[in-house]
Order: structure tokens, then C-alpha cells, then sequence
């Protein structure tokens, strides 16, 4: 290319940049302006305003008295709870019923596909209340609480059992029954354990077709190499087939676990108060939607982007080591 | 319920991101030939579908009374069922003219969201409902309770605010639907469910599986003056909606109701003639027809009958006229003068 067709062409690049940020900011100076005049309040400030509202459950300490700000990382703290574990567990799962698929004996075989099927093609929300309805159904009331081990309570509140405390040396923080409910301990609310057995179970159905294709994507050779060099069928997959179909299953499964994290927000359903619940909320006692809006989906994007970034990078390591 | 949350957000960004907003209310509805109303997605008493998708309740009727004023029949009437949550988006983005659906009159509501409050058409305040068995007799009594609660309400802020200043602590359960809301509390999911008391009335009568295992609590811990409201900026349809709530409460004040209403057309009371449109001049200074007012007590009734027939002592809900009685009857129903 010419020097002058080089110039052109970046004098080009820069006129439609210029003319997207234009339009832009056109959008942007719009939206502010009518905003204005319909008398609907904009900008960010709100965030350091009282929030005023209380929330069920807290990872880190919450008030009424506390910002918006506050109750929206309570609310993330809350998303990230429920996105890590569920990822780890729908992992474990997952792979168990991949493996089982491919399994030579036809009941276990055939108990996964049916997994499989009735899982994936029964909507999550449905799913969600279908389990939060049998937590909290199937379990009495606070007063009548089942025992389950000394100082471990099963009621429709959830599950409450001991947490080991530190404050004035050691002791055991048990939990007992003040008025309505139990106080002290820790408590796994129906709502938490609904979304999270909702979450998992729904997305270990997908990641055992992706570790069932992974496992057929290994050449037949290496599986039949394994068992001549005398390897038990065990042995044989988790040393030679399982590392080999990591390459192939890695990247399909950072779709999986972007999915569990943005499922969570299903959780409004439910009662549980992550993200999307506190934005909700938010939303609606301070009037900014667009605001509170986008400041959910950059959250949600930066926390695609973090996942992606950490699976991409395991990715390639285990697709260096390979060959 | 994500995706529609994301697309109502959608439609209000590009609502408002559109130069010019589009032309004055009344003639928007003239031009479509419908009133489009927000109301609640089913509160037995305020808005409720029944399975032919024929909508009543009290602010059912008052969107049916404005559309009988501006188009000159109930019937002209398109409702849009929002929850607590998605009431908001719909009448800022202008996906429905005004938002008949018990919401409570805030400060905020007018300064941060943009909207303008008619007068009330039902004064209530937020209680607490308990099953029998609790054997609970006062709010005083809730400490450590979960109290199940529908987000985005003023219910929520009043919750923290009464139980702080009490000294007290609870669990707020908040659960979107008000289907699910119910059914958790009537799970025994929580031991207390929160809302404005004919909220409570309305549960209790239409979804507690036994009503008589339920009470509700003696305290009410806020004013919640539940009343229509409109997008600030269209100060025509803001006096329609508000002289529509007026003439409700001023024709039972007279005395003038769907039944007597064509015998009073006779009378000689000046207040009435102007009201019914016998002198004419009332309809052109809302710019809409001489009618008006007849057209809202004869197709929809005063404001007292749309109240028996909806939440009176003579519907499921059982509510007294109370502090919504009319203030010659000891009552804050005040109609400003038409004339
Ligand atoms: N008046 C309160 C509460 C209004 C409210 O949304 N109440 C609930 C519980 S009674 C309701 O009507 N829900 C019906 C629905 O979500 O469709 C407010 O304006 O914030």
C-alpha cells in the first residue's frame, strides 16, 4: 500500500470513530436533558445516599442506616457466594455424569441420559421454585425443628447449625431458639439452598454433555493403548483420557459457568438477595433505572470478563502441556 | 422476568433518549381511543382479572372513571398489570397514561421519579398479618421475626424504619411476586407478611387457605395515602385525572349516585348542574366534554359506591369506610370545588 492510500485510509478510521463518539455523546446529552425535564432524578450521586432498606442475608456487616452503594456489594458478595460454590459443585456433578453416560453398565448409563434430558429441557425458573417450594414444605416450622445432630436444626427457616467462635477465646457459637427463630450459628436459608441445588443440578446437565463429548473426542486409540499397557478402565480414564479431554472440555465450560453466574439472578424469584434483587430494589426507591441498570450490567460484564480471562488462561496451560 | 425487566429498562432508555416527547397525553388517548392503566398483577378489591379477563376493584374503576370522562365510556380501557417492582419503568417510559394501582404518594416519588399524584382514592397504612397460632397480639412482639415483603414498595423502607426505631431486628424475606410472597407466608415461610392493611385484607380473604387462621396486627406503622399517578410535564392530563378522583368523592358528597343520577340532572343545586354538565363550562376547562362528570357517576358510580362494591363491608375484603369516609363524616374524602 501506498503512503497515500495509508493516510487515507486512517484519516478514514479516525472520521468514523469520531463520528461514533459523536453519537454518542449525542445519546448520552440527550438522555440527560430529557431526563432533566421530565423531572427524573440522574447521576450517579445516589449511591452514597441511606439506602434504608434491610436485607436478609449479609456476608459483611449491613444497616438500614448503610449506602446503596453498601447494599449492592452485599448484594455482589451474595451473587459470587452462590456463582463460586455453584461452579465448583455443578463441576463435580457434572463430570460424575458426563463419565456415567459413557458408562458401560446400561443402568447407570441410562439413569444419566434421563438426568440429562429431564433437566435440560424443564425451564430454571420452574426448577428454582419447585425446589425452594419442597425446602420449605417439607421441613416444619421453627418450634417443631428437627434434630439433626446436637446443635444442627433443620426447619422451614433452613438449616442452623454451630460456628466455631473466637471472640473471648474459643467456644462453640450453637444455636437456639429465641422467640420465632433460632439465634446464633449459622443458618443455610431455603432460599440460598434452593438456588444454589437449582443452579447446580441445572448446569451439571450441561457440563455432562460437554465432558461426555470431551471423553469421545479423545482418539479410541489412547483408551484402548491404556488398557493394553494392563491400566484398570478407572486408572486408564483418570490418567490418560480425562487429562487429554480437559483441552476440549475447558472452553465450552467457561459458557457454562458464565451462564450459572448470570442464571443466579433468577434468584428475585425466590427471595434470595444477590445482585440483581438489591438493584431492584435500588431501582425503584431511587427512581434511576438507567443508572442502576448499567451499573448491573458492567458488574455482570466485568465478572464474564474475570471468568473468561482465568479459564482462558488455564486453557492454555493445559493445551501448552499436551504436546 | 430478567429479559422483560432488561427490556422495560431498554424501552425507557430509548423513550427518553428520543429528542421530542411525544405530543400531550389527552390527545394521545383521544387519538388511540383508549386509556392505558397500570394496576396491580391481582389484589382482590384494587385490580383483579377474573378468568374472562374482565378487571375490577377500586382502582380499576378509577382508571374506568377517567376514561368515561376523556372518551366518554368505561369501557375504553386497556390495563397493564405491573408488580410493585415494574410499575415505575411503565409510566415513565410512557407504556401506560397513568398508574392506577394502590401506590402510596411520596416525596421522592415526584422529585426523584417524575411523577405528580392525583388525590388518594384509598387512605391506608401498613400493618402486619400473623397466623392465629403464633399467638402474637401486638407488633411490639415481632422481634427476630422474618417478615415476608414484596421489593421496591414503601413497605420495605417502613420496615427498617419501625423495627430501628423500636429497637428491634428481623429478616426481611423479599420475594418479587406477589403470588410467591403469599405463598411463603402462607407456607410459614415468615412469621409476619407486611403491606399496606388492605393489601393484608385483600390476602387474607382471597389466599389464606383458612382466613379465620390469620390476623392482623392492631398497629399500623405509616400513612400510606394510596393515589393515581401521572408523568410530571402534562399539567392537561394531570387536572383531568385529578378532577375525575373530585368528582367521585364530590357526587357522593350530593348525594348523587348511577342510580339517581338522571333525576338529579333536575336539580337545582348550581354545584350539581356544573358537575353533570346541565350549565355547561366545567368540561371545556378540562377540555374535554360537558359530560364528564355525568359520564363518571353513571358508568362508574360516586365514590362511595365504588368503595362499598369493591373493599366495603359487603366485599370479601370487609373494610370499613374508616378514615376514607367523606370529611363531613369524620372522614379526609375532601373534594375541591367544582366551579
Ligand atoms: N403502597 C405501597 C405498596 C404497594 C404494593 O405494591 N403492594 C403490594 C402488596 S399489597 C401489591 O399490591 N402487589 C400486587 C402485585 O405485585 O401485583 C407502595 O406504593 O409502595
Amino acid at each position: 500500500m501506498n503512503n497515500a492510500s495509508r493516510v487515507r485510509l486512517i484519516l478514514l478510521q479516525a472520521l468514523v470513530l469520531g463520528a461514533v463518539v459523536a453519537f454518542g455523546a449525542w445519546l448520552i446529552h440527550n438522555t440527560l436533558t430529557n431526563l432533566e425535564s421530565r423531572g427524573i432524578a440522574t447521576g450517579f450521586a445516589y449511591l452514597e445516599r441511606q439506602a434504608s432498606f434491610q436485607i436478609g442475608e449479609t456476608l459483611i456487616a449491613f444497616a438500614p442506616t448503610d449506602t446503596y452503594l453498601r447494599a449492592l456489594m452485599v448484594g455482589l458478595l451474595n451473587t459470587l457466594e452462590v456463582a463460586i460454590l455453584g461452579c465448583v459443585l455443578a463441576t463435580f456433578l457434572g463430570v460424575a455424569i458426563g463419565i456415567a453416560r459413557l458408562s458401560s453398565n446400561w443402568l447407570v448409563r441410562t439413569l444419566a441420559a434421563v438426568y440429562v434430558e429431564a433437566v435440560r429441557n424443564v425451564p430454571l425458573l420452574l426448577q428454582l421454585i419447585v425446589w425452594w417450594d419442597v425446602l420449605r414444605v417439607s421441613a416444619p416450622a421453627p418450634r417443631e425443628a428437627w434434630l439433626l445432630m446436637p446443635g444442627v436444626f433443620l426447619s422451614n427457616r433452613g438449616l442452623v447449625f454451630p460456628l466455631p467462635s473466637f471472640t473471648d477465646g474459643f467456644h462453640w457459637d450453637i444455636p437456639h431458639l429465641v422467640g420465632f427463630n433460632f439465634a446464633g450459628g449459622h443458618t443455610v436459608t431455603p432460599e440460598f439452598a434452593a438456588l444454589l441445588a437449582g443452579l447446580v443440578v441445572y448446569t451439571a446437565a450441561f457440563i455432562a454433555e460437554i465432558v461426555r463429548s470431551g471423553i469421545a473426542g479423545v482418539a479410541k486409540g489412547q483408551g484402548e493403548a491404556a488398557a493394553a499397557l494392563g491400566l484398570k478402565p478407572w486408572l486408564a480414564m483418570r490418567l490418560v483420557i480425562l487429562p487429554q479431554a480437559k483441552r476440549i472440555v475447558i472452553p465450552p465450560m467457561i459458557g457454562e459457568y458464565l451462564a450459572l453466574t448470570k442464571n443466579s439472578s433468577l434468584a428475585v424469584a425466590i427471595g434470595f438477595p444477590e445482585l440483581m434483587s438489591i438493584t431492584n430494589t435500588t431501582l425503584n426507591q431511587t427512581g434511576q433505572a438507567i443508572e442502576a441498570i448499567t451499573l448491573m450490567m458492567v458488574v455482570y460484564l466485568g465478572l464474564s470478563l474475570a471468568t473468561s480471562g482465568v479459564l482462558n488462561w488455564v486453557n492454555a496451560r493445559a493445551a501448552l502441556q499436551g504436546r | 422476568m430478567n429479559l422483560s425487566r432488561t427490556l422495560t429498562a431498554a424501552l425507557l432508555a430509548m423513550a427518553i433518549v428520543m429528542p421530542a416527547w411525544a405530543g400531550p397525553t389527552l390527545d394521545k388517548v383521544k387519538k388511540d381511543g383508549v386509556v392505558t392503566c397500570g394496576v396491580t398483577t391481582g389484589l382482590a378489591g384494587f385490580s383483579m382479572a377474573d378468568r374472562q379477563g374482565k378487571y375490577t376493584g377500586i382502582d380499576v374503576d378509577t382508571c374506568r372513571a377517567i376514561a368515561a370522562a376523556v372518551l366518554g365510556s368505561a369501557d375504553k380501557v386497556r390495563f397493564v398489570p405491573a408488580t410493585a417492582q415494574q410499575r415505575f419503568t411503565l409510566l415513565q417510559s410512557g407504556e401506560i397514561d397513568v398508574l392506577t394501582r394502590n401506590t402510596t404518594w411520596t416525596l421522592t416519588r415526584e422529585g426523584d421519579l417524575g411523577f405528580l399524584f392525583a388525590p388518594p382514592n384509598y387512605f391506608d397504612g401498613q400493618g402486619f398479618m400473623v397466623a392465629k397460632k403464633a399467638g402474637v397480639k401486638s407488633a411490639k412482639e415481632l422481634d427476630g421475626a422474618t417478615v415476608c415483603v414484596q421489593p421496591g414498595t414503601t413497605t420495605e423502607l417502613n420496615l427498617a424504619d419501625y423495627f430501628r426505631t423500636n429497637k428491634m431486628t428481623f429478616k426481611p424475606l423479599v420475594i418479587e411476586k406477589l403470588d410467591e410472597v403469599e405463598n411463603a407466608f402462607f407456607a410459614g415461610r415468615c412469621d409476619a407478611y407486611s403491606t399496606d392493611r388492605s393489601g393484608l385484607a385483600s390476602s387474607r380473604a382471597g389466599k389464606a387457605p383458612n382466613p379465620d387462621d390469620y390476623v392482623i396486627l392492631p398497629e399500623v406503622i405509616s400513612k400510606e395515602p394510596l393515589a393515581p399517578a401521572v408523568r410530571q410535564g402534562d399539567d392537561e392530563w394531570f387536572d383531568i385525572v385529578k378532577w375525575t378522583i373530585f368528582a367521585m368523592i364530590d357526587a357522593e358528597e350530593k348525594g348523587v349516585t348511577s342510580k339517581n343520577l338522571d333525576d338529579m340532572k333536575k336539580s337545582d343545586d348550581p354545584e350539581i348542574q356544573r358537575m353533570l354538565g346541565v350549565v355547561p363550562g366545567m368540561g371545556k376547562s378540562l377540555h374535554i366534554g360537558e359530560d364528564w362528570g355525568y359520564n363518571i357517576v353513571k358508568q362508574v358510580g360516586n365514590y362511595g359506591e365504588v368503595f362499598d362494591r369493591n373493599v366495603g363491608p359487603a366485599s370479601p375484603l370487609k373494610l370499613d369506610r374508616g378514615i376514607n369516609a367523606l370529611w363531613n363524616k369524620g372522614g379526609l374524602m375532601y373534594a375541591m370545588p367544582i366551579r
